[in-house]
């Protein structure tokens, strides 16, 4: 018969690492099936500088990496599947993988989030021609050529601030003229001479045969449209949940974002969910973690109660 | 695996005609490209009599690649006859499962 796991973590991002810390300590059988790269989200950022503890070498993969380490050294196994399919209607919840199918007392979801399209022309077709939703990934590509950074929260000042160490110029198109982001990271963009701001804008159209050339923004106020000529377009524009698996199985809102209470139980026992992926409003390396600790902690209870 | 470059590039993808040719876009600062590397590697066992595996590092090839419209990572192509013949864009891969999919149209 194949091995019960004690938790079933779906997704290796920060909530799934810091479930798997907490659950293998416990000295439960824990196992976290990630289809791409462990510290999800987090992975894929230059800087993490408000997570505590992170000043020194806090680039994303670092501390991915570190997590990672933390969990395994404790026992946490790691297996790269994608989850495509669940059965949760019995005492032993069922996983579907693309490869296995894995069993658990309870499970824990932590399939996070993914970039939101900003909607205008041409964004789908042609993304990674120049349109992309990771800088960190791609800024390379644009060492001494302009670029546009679509959004005024975090993570668009952010990335635009390290998108300025290589690209000549770096403009923000933001839909309001105020932005969202923390004041601090507001002054570090306002001070850096690579960055301007384009206010009250939104993106209409990405234009370019085969790759970028140019950018076609309209004034919300004014209704004006006008073309900058950049070769990328970074967009943060916020995030939708990963979590069309999961649809009819347990309760989510009506933008998908899941439902938990404060221990983050699911409306279905021995399910849970934890990270980006919950209905929630501060979404964070730092949330995710502590999320993850918590379901850890209210699944033992119910495994306690459940099969003792 | 073959390690491309603009030295080698003509001769080993757009002019070689004996089977198809699948090159791994990659970066050194792209997370998800690194994670892929080690299962790339495995396809490459398991489909490399009748497909021809191959990288290419746009770090060190910016131009290369911005020249065959590559300019988000990870991206894999396969070539046929010197032409593109299938593009996966990052949004198109979130596991190696993916790759492997489309190499199996090209494995005859
Ligand atoms: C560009 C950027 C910059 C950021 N900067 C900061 C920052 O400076 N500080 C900060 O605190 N936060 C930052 N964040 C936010 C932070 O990264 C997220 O809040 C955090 O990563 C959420 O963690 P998570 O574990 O809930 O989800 P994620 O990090 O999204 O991880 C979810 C994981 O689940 C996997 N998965 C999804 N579906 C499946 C499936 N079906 N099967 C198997 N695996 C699956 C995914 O591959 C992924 O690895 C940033 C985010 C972005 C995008």
């Amino acid at each position: 018969m194949a091995n019960i796991h004690d938790i079933i973590i779906i997704g290796g991002g920060p909530a799934g690492l810091s479930s798997g810390l907490y659950g293998s300590r416990a000295k439960l059988d824990v196992l976290i099936i990630e289809k791409g790269n462990f510290g999800g989200q987090m992975s894929t950022t230059a800087e993490v500088e408000n997570y505590p503890g992170s000043i020194e070498n806090a680039t994303g993969p670092s501390l991915t990496e570190r997590m990672r380490q933390q969990a395994e050294e404790f026992g946490t196994k790691f297996v790269k599947d994608e989850v495509v399919g669940v059965d949760f209607t019995g005492d032993i919840k069922v996983v579907k993988g693309k490869n296995e199918e894995y069993q658990g007392r309870t499970v824990i979801i932590a399939t996070g989030a993914e970039p939101r399209l900003a909607g205008f022309k041409n964004e789908v077709e042609l993304r990674a021609r120049g349109v992309s939703y990771c800088a960190t990934c791609d800024a390379d590509f644009f060492e001494g050529l302009d670029v546009a950074v679509i959004g005024g929260g975090d993570s668009a000042l952010t990335e635009a601030i390290y998108l300025t160490k290589f690209a000549e110029s770096v403009t923000i198109i933001h839909r309001r003229d105020e932005l969202r982001a923390a004041k601090s990271l507001q002054e570090k963009a306002f001070n850096n001479p690579k960055i301007k701001f384009i206010w009250n804008s939104v993106p209409v159209e990405a234009r370019g045969e085969e790759i970028v050339e140019g950018l076609i923004i309209k004034n919300v106020k004014t209704g004006e449209t006008s073309e900058i000529p950049v070769n990328g377009i970074f967009v943060f524009v916020g995030l939708d949940p990963i979590t069309e698996v999961f649809r009819g199985h347990i309760e989510m809102d009506e933008r998908g974002y899941i439902i938990t209470d404060t221990e983050m139980r699911t409306n279905v026992e021995g399910v849970f969910a934890a990270g980006d992926v919950r209905q929630k409003t501060l979404r964070q390396v730092i949330t995710a973690a502590a999320d993850g600790a918590i379901a850890v902690i209210a699944a033992e209870e119910y495994i306690n109660e459940k099969f003792k | 695996m073959l390690e491309l470059n603009k030295e080698n590039f003509d001769a080993e993808v757009i002019n070689y005609t004996e089977k198809p040719v699948f090159v791994d876009f990659w970066g050194e600062k792209c997370q998800k490209c690194l994670e892929l590397m080690p299962d790339v590697h495995k396809l490459e066992e398991k489909y490399g009599d009748k497909i021809k595996f191959a990288s290419l590092n746009t770090s060190q090839n910016r131009r290369l690649a911005i020249a065959q419209k590559v300019l988000g990572l990870p991206t894999m192509i396969v070539y046929v006859n010197g032409e593109k013949a299938e593009v996966l864009t990052p949004d198109k891969i979130s596991s190696a499962a993916d790759i492997e999919e489309m190499l199996k149209r090209f494995y005859k």
